[in-house]
């Protein structure tokens, strides 16, 4: 399983980078982590003519927290956000969510930006990222910046808006505070760090008298792509979120999913986990949720 | 496809700078294995899940099936070769791993060593939910984990200084 | 076997001689062995399941810079002999390379050649075959009928073996009993895998013509089978097996691959190597395991005692065989498990389909067929709501009636099952467990206790060869063991075949150390070749303990007698005045006259004017041995001896189930283990470990998945999943110890362990924890997805039925 051939560039800075992909177009592919690229091309399922590797580029791994926003550089590695202190208290789903993806050998050298384009309808970066409504921006030399959304970033399966001169630089995630909120991700895998057979991710506030002001939740491995639900999550909104409410909801969610066949669970069977995480994990929130204000501390 | 292309690399491995000429898709494991005869690393899957490939990069535990030699060109690379304190001695946790029959067939020992080395290096005093997650992306088919996870609680309790 | 004494290293405590090369880097695997320009090998295989091979066109790939070959099977299969099946069917053939036709996907079409393996794999692109696709069969019921599509027309049949087998009065026991219970059980194609694939190296010498070769191999009569189908002389072919092989467990038969790298080597006149990747070894390596649908009948009385039991076995072997349908031989050695059953009919059924051909696998087929018994124990004591354990004590073959014969003519040496599985109970504390098991139920989640109490036979005398084909009349298996103590007085010791992880040396070591009261580190084992080996048939069926460790003890004694005849002769004494004591000789009467060891050690090697009379010099002796109770056909009831040693072991398992889920997680696993005397507990101890693994692996997650078109679905292992440390759990092993009456020490083989009675007991667990909704699982593996499906329709189905009553 050796690797067609290619030439092989280290940038030396972002210019660098984007004015090689200008000239390259399809034919190149940069290069992060490599933890799902790599594999990839060694089953010769990839075969880009050059890779340029934008591993080591400090300007795409610089980590900028605000009240508001959380912005990462595309090229951050996983295990630095991982340990990451800064993110504990602004963005807690991203910790939860990385404490499912592979193994630490692949957190010590996967980016939250190779994740993100790699689009894998089961991976748990992408998913936070619809689920929080994260804003991805992408540059090319031709055009400069773009943003968007993630929920329109994400396509299909292993494919996203990127175009083939575009580097995905950097990603925004909205802070929602800490007091009153609470967030879960959850998964079932066969396997510990394997491909989820379905995943979901659930963020929620909650006010003093424990009505939900604000919820977001999602659903992974599913479909085509991570899915959120604005619409289901706005319903839970001004409401007391009883169970019955929590499990309506989840049930919706994923029967508005298409999820496919695979070898290790039929469609029917990713559905009925999907019901099941999503109650999980909105009911997770929601606790964890009121707990922030008896002052039990981070549970992060 | 044309005449192969070559590069240059220089890696620090095991403590010592090896420049070499290589093909860009040579991976790191196959450049310390074919290029540098270092032999201790083991391929297994090539397609990053079984972890028999592990070596420190930079101190952290990567999967060197994963990783192309050009990518670490400038960093500095540990193999199993470069664990032990000095010639022919072993170090804590390999001394550990014997006393412990923490392996049978030694193939995917090379990696559950570096996986193991990198988790006492981070935390001194794991215990055995640590341990475990620590080598749960090494697959072994000989010994059912049992001894290996062993061998680490054997090097924590000898309380020896881990190098 | 003599009195029981107190050892002194057999059964201590002791590091492995081989663990400090490993833990170092420096073990030597065949991948690692260095050899001058050397050149390396790529596959072409076939996309399809089935198709006739047109043309091949090779051109385009022989161009590319680098490329030194491109041989296809029009060549190869007629310059070699082909393979044959280990039952009689001469026209089910196989080679390196397809003849003509692909007969599953991944089959070997065209291998390539190359300075590096990158370029072999640039060229193999190349390669452009015309293929005719063919009808294809993939399921095995299916392929039984006439008119399925033929995998090999020319046998006549997709079946390869069929018979029935009758030991006792089965008929009458059946017409006798009480009550008969009818069941089906699953058993699904996995394998053990090791995480080094197969890798082989050959070189030939054309100035010596001796063609060289270093392999990841545990195979016997592998140099033989080698110089047979390249058409070389015995004594041509050198196997080294002084090569350290990265797990086997059976599968490490890369005879095909040998053959198609020997080939090379000698066409080319330069060393060639062949690693399989990953793809290669999942799709095309030939290594997958038992596929099996059981039909079992039992018949029993009211007290649960079972009388008579008719079993048929389908096995799906894939599209080529080599000893895969053996495997159906194996289990007629333990036909009736660790019961007094006393008739069975065994309808033993291999069937070839368009799939990756089976291998040898650990256990050799008992660990399905223990799971098929084991699941019936359990249904007969749900069906006469009887306790399992309890049942398991009324059929248990007792202590006092070893040697015991089951009806298909095994005597198993010695045993005392109920102990070994009240160990495994009392380690596990069962109340507690029983308790543990409720309080997990009362969460709301499923929960059950599953236990097995399975046999290992051990000591490989594959009578199953003569059984299942009576043309083969071999009855040879042997193994041996040279020692030596050279002039310096340092002991080596010679082993005739390979090691995959099983401390041989450590054994060997051991062993003469024990005999010769000798420090056992400071021996020193070597691996011989095959040209300087003495007989070996390689480390299978749990043999070497028994066969190795009896030719090195068989050995070692005889040394000791010489150096005691060396001794009478110069003290001018009769031996029974004197005695051995650590490796000097002393008079009993007085210690003070003595000869030591380097005395003695002098004398043979320098001073023939002291040797006894007509003594050969130096000090070397071998022992070569035939395995205890082997040597026999069958006899004309189709009864036979098989293998001479029984181990045994007794699973315990507490498991909870996440009904929302179907995930399970394992909260007790306790096993209990008799191999007799252990010479090297840890390694033992080591190997049970790893056995349990393996089990949960074909018991939960492992499957070699095929689509409708024959495609491997599960063909690296992101789908074909491996336990991690996440998923095994932590394991108590309790020892007992009935010696064997056969050997040496009183040892009997292990190294199966663990895996024989691992998936019974899981699967006894959790369908103890899905008699919480009424429903039964009798497929293996027990996924998540599978566990769901289960407790879903019997959810349905109880639903339907509450609604019926209302």
């Amino acid at each position: 399983m050796k690797a067609a051939a290619f030439d092989y560039v280290r940038a030396d800075g972002l210019d660098h980078a984007l004015d090689l992909l200008h000239q390259y177009g399809y034919e190149a592919k940069l290069l992060a982590g490599g933890q799902s690229l790599i594999p990839m091309m060694a089953m010769r399922l990839a075969r880009p003519s050059v890779l340029v590797d934008i591993h080591g580029l400090t300007e795409l791994k610089e980590l900028d927290v605000t009240a508001q926003t959380v912005s990462m550089g595309a090229s951050m590695r996983q295990r630095t956000l991982e340990y990451a202190d800064a993110l504990t208290g602004p963005l807690p789903l991203i910790k939860k969510a990385l404490k499912w993806v592979g193994h630490s050998q692949t957190r010590n050298r996967g980016t939250v930006g190779g994740s993100l384009v790699h689009a894998d309808p089961s991976a748990e970066l992408p998913l936070a990222a619809v689920v929080l409504g994260a804003r991805l921006y992408l540059k090319s030399q031709q055009n400069g910046v773009r943003d968007m959304d993630a929920s329109a970033f994400f396509q299909g399966p292993m494919f996203t808006d990127i175009q083939d001169t575009e580097c995905l630089i950097s990603v925004e995630w909205p802070v929602w505070g800490t007091r009153g909120v609470g967030s879960a991700f959850d998964e079932v895998a066969i396997r510990h760090g394997d491909f989820a057979m379905a995943s979901a991710a659930a963020q929620i506030q909650l006010d003093e008298a424990g009505v939900c002001r604000r919820a977001a939740f999602g659903l992974g491995g599913v479909d085509g792509t991570p899915r959120s639900f604005p619409e289901l999550a706005q319903r839970l909104e001004g409401e007391r979120l009883d169970d019955a409410l929590l499990t309506e909801i989840s049930r919706e969610a994923a029967m508005s999913c298409e999820p496919g066949n695979d070898l290790h669970a039929s469609a029917d069977y990713r559905r009925h986990l999907a019901t099941i995480l999503a109650g999980r994990v909105l009911r997770q929130a929601k606790q964890l949720a009121q707990s922030s204000f008896r002052g039990v501390g981070h549970e992060h | 496809m044309s005449t192969r292309k070559f590069q240059s690399v220089a890696i620090t491995v095991n403590g010592i700078v090896r420049e070499a000429q290589v093909e860009p898709r040579t991976t790191l494991v196959d450049f310390l294995r074919d290029t540098l005869g270092l032999t201790g690393t083991h391929i297994g899957c090539e397609h990053g899940v079984c972890g028999a490939c592990s070596v420190l990069l930079d101190g952290e535990p990567v999967r060197s099936c994963c990783m192309f030699a050009v990518q670490a060109e400038g960093h500095s690379v540990t193999t199993v070769e470069g664990l032990a304190p000095e010639r022919e001695k072993l170090s804590p946790l390999q001394d550990a791993f014997c006393e412990k029959h923490a392996l049978q067939c030694g193939y995917c020992t090379p990696g559950m060593l570096i996986a193991c080395h990198a988790l006492l290096s981070e935390n001194a005093r794991p215990n055995e939910a640590q341990i475990r997650e620590a080598i749960s992306g090494n697959i072994c088919r000989c010994t059912g984990y049992q001894q290996i996870v062993d061998a680490v609680k054997h090097v924590v309790e000898q309380e020896v200084p881990h190098e | 076997m003599s009195e029981k004494k107190a050892f002194r290293y057999i059964g201590r405590p002791r590091r492995a001689v081989e663990h400090k090369r490993f833990v170092m880097g420096q073990g030597r695997y065949a991948a690692d062995i260095p050899l001058p320009g050397l050149l390396h090998v790529a596959i072409v295989a076939s996309p399809y399941a089935h198709a006739e091979i047109r043309s091949i066109d090779v051109s385009a790939a022989l161009e590319m810079p680098g490329v030194h070959a491109v041989l296809t099977g029009e060549e190869l299969c007629s310059a070699t002999n082909a393979l044959l099946p280990g039952v009689d069917a001469p026209a089910v053939q196989r080679y390196p390379l397809a003849n003509g036709v692909a007969r599953y996907a991944g089959e070997w079409v065209a291998a390539v050649v190359a300075e590096t393996r990158a370029l072999a794999e640039d060229a193999a692109e190349l390669v452009e075959v015309d293929y005719a696709p063919l009808p294809h069969v993939v399921d095995p019921l299916l392929a039984m009928e006439g008119s399925a599509p033929q995998v090999h027309p020319k046998h006549g049949s997709n079946v390869i073996f069929q018979r029935v087998f009758t030991w006792g009065e089965v008929d009458d026991h059946f017409s006798q009993a009480a009550h008969e219970l009818s069941y089906q059980v699953r058993w699904a194609r996995s394998s053990t895998v090791p995480i080094e694939t197969f890798a082989v190296s050959a070189w030939w010498n054309g100035a010596t013509n001796m063609l060289d070769v270093w392999a990841s191999i545990q195979m016997p009569k592998y140099p033989d089978l080698l110089a047979k189908a390249l058409r070389l002389p015995g004594n041509a072919v050198r196997v080294h097996y002084d090569v350290d092989v990265g797990g086997s467990y059976g599968v490490k038969r890369g005879i095909k691959h040998t053959i198609l790298v020997a080939y090379l080597a000698k066409k080319l006149g330069r060393p060639v190597r062949f690693v399989e990747d990953r793809l290669e070894n999942m799709r095309g390596g030939d290594m997958q395991g038992p596929d099996r649908l059981f039909d079992v009948k039992l018949a029993f009385d009211s007290t649960g005692i079972i009388r008579s039991m008719r079993m048929r076995a389908v096995d799906d072997i894939g599209a080529y065989s080599g000893r895969s349908p053996l495997q159906l031989g194996k289990p007629v050695g333990a036909i009736v498990g660790p019961y007094r059953i006393q008739s069975v009919e065994y309808e033993a059924i291999s069937v070839m389909t368009n799939k990756t051909p089976q291998e040898a696998v650990r256990g050799f087929g008992q660990s399905p067929t223990n799971y098929a018994i084991e699941s019936g124990i359990d249904k007969v004591a749900r069906y006469l709501g009887l306790d399992r354990i309890e049942l398991r004590r009324r059929n248990l073959i007792a202590k006092d009636e070893f040697p015991y014969l089951i009806p298909s003519g095994t005597t198993y040496d010695s045993g005392d099952y109920e102990a070994v599985m009240d160990k495994a109970l009392a380690a596990a504390s069962i109340e507690e467990v029983l308790q543990q098991r409720d309080a997990l139920r009362a969460k709301g989640l499923l929960a059950g206790v599953g236990i097995s109490t399975c046999l290992e036979p051990s000591g490989g005398n594959s009578a199953f060869e003569p059984l299942f084909n009576p043309k083969n009349t071999t009855t040879t298996w042997m193994d041996s063991c040279l020692v030596r103590i050279d002039l310096s007085g340092a002991v080596t010791a010679l082993m005739g075949t390979s090691t995959s992880g099983q401390a041989h040396e450590t054994l060997v070591s051991t062993v003469v150390g024990e005999v010769l009261q000798r420090e056992p580190d400071d021996i020193r084992v070597l691996h011989a070749d095959s040209l300087n080996a003495l007989p070996s048939n390689s480390p299978v069926g749990s043999r070497m303990a028994i066969m190795l460790g009896g030719a090195a003890a068989g050995a070692a004694k005889k040394l000791k007698a010489k150096l005691l005849r060396i001794a009478a002769h110069n003290l001018g004494l009769p031996e029974e005045q004197i005695e051995y004591v650590d490796g000097a000789v002393v008079a009993k009467a007085d210690p003070a006259v003595r000869m030591s060891w380097e005395s003695l050690v002098d004398i043979a090697h320098r001073m023939y004017h002291k040797m006894p009379e007509g003594m050969e010099p130096g000090l070397q002796e071998k022992f070569v041995w035939e395995v205890p109770t082997g040597g026999k056909m069958p006899t004309e009831d189709d009864r036979v001896q098989m293998y001479p040693c029984h181990s045994f072991e007794s699973h315990v398992v507490l498991l909870s189930i996440d009904p929302e889920t179907g995930k399970l997680i394992f909260h007790r696993y306790v096993c209990g283990h008799d191999c007799g005397v252990m010479i090297s507990p840890d390694v033992v101890h080591g190997m049970t470990y790893g056995g349990i693994a393996h089990g949960l692996g074909a018991a939960t997650m492992e499957k070699f998945a095929f689509s409708e078109e024959g495609q491997l679905l599960a063909g690296t292992f992101m789908d074909y999943l491996l336990p991690s440390s996440m998923e095994v759990p932590s394991v108590t092993i309790v020892d007992h110890c009935t010696p064997s009456p056969l050997t040496e020490f009183g040892q009997k083989g292990s190294g199966e362990a663990g895996y024989l009675g691992g998936p019974a007991a899981i699967a006894s667990a959790v369908n103890d924890a899905l008699t919480q909704v009424g429903a039964s699982i009798d497929a293996l593996p027990m996924t998540p997805q599978a566990i769901w499906e289960t407790v879903r329709q019997a959810s349905t189905v109880n639903a339907a039925e509450t609604e019926c009553v209302e």
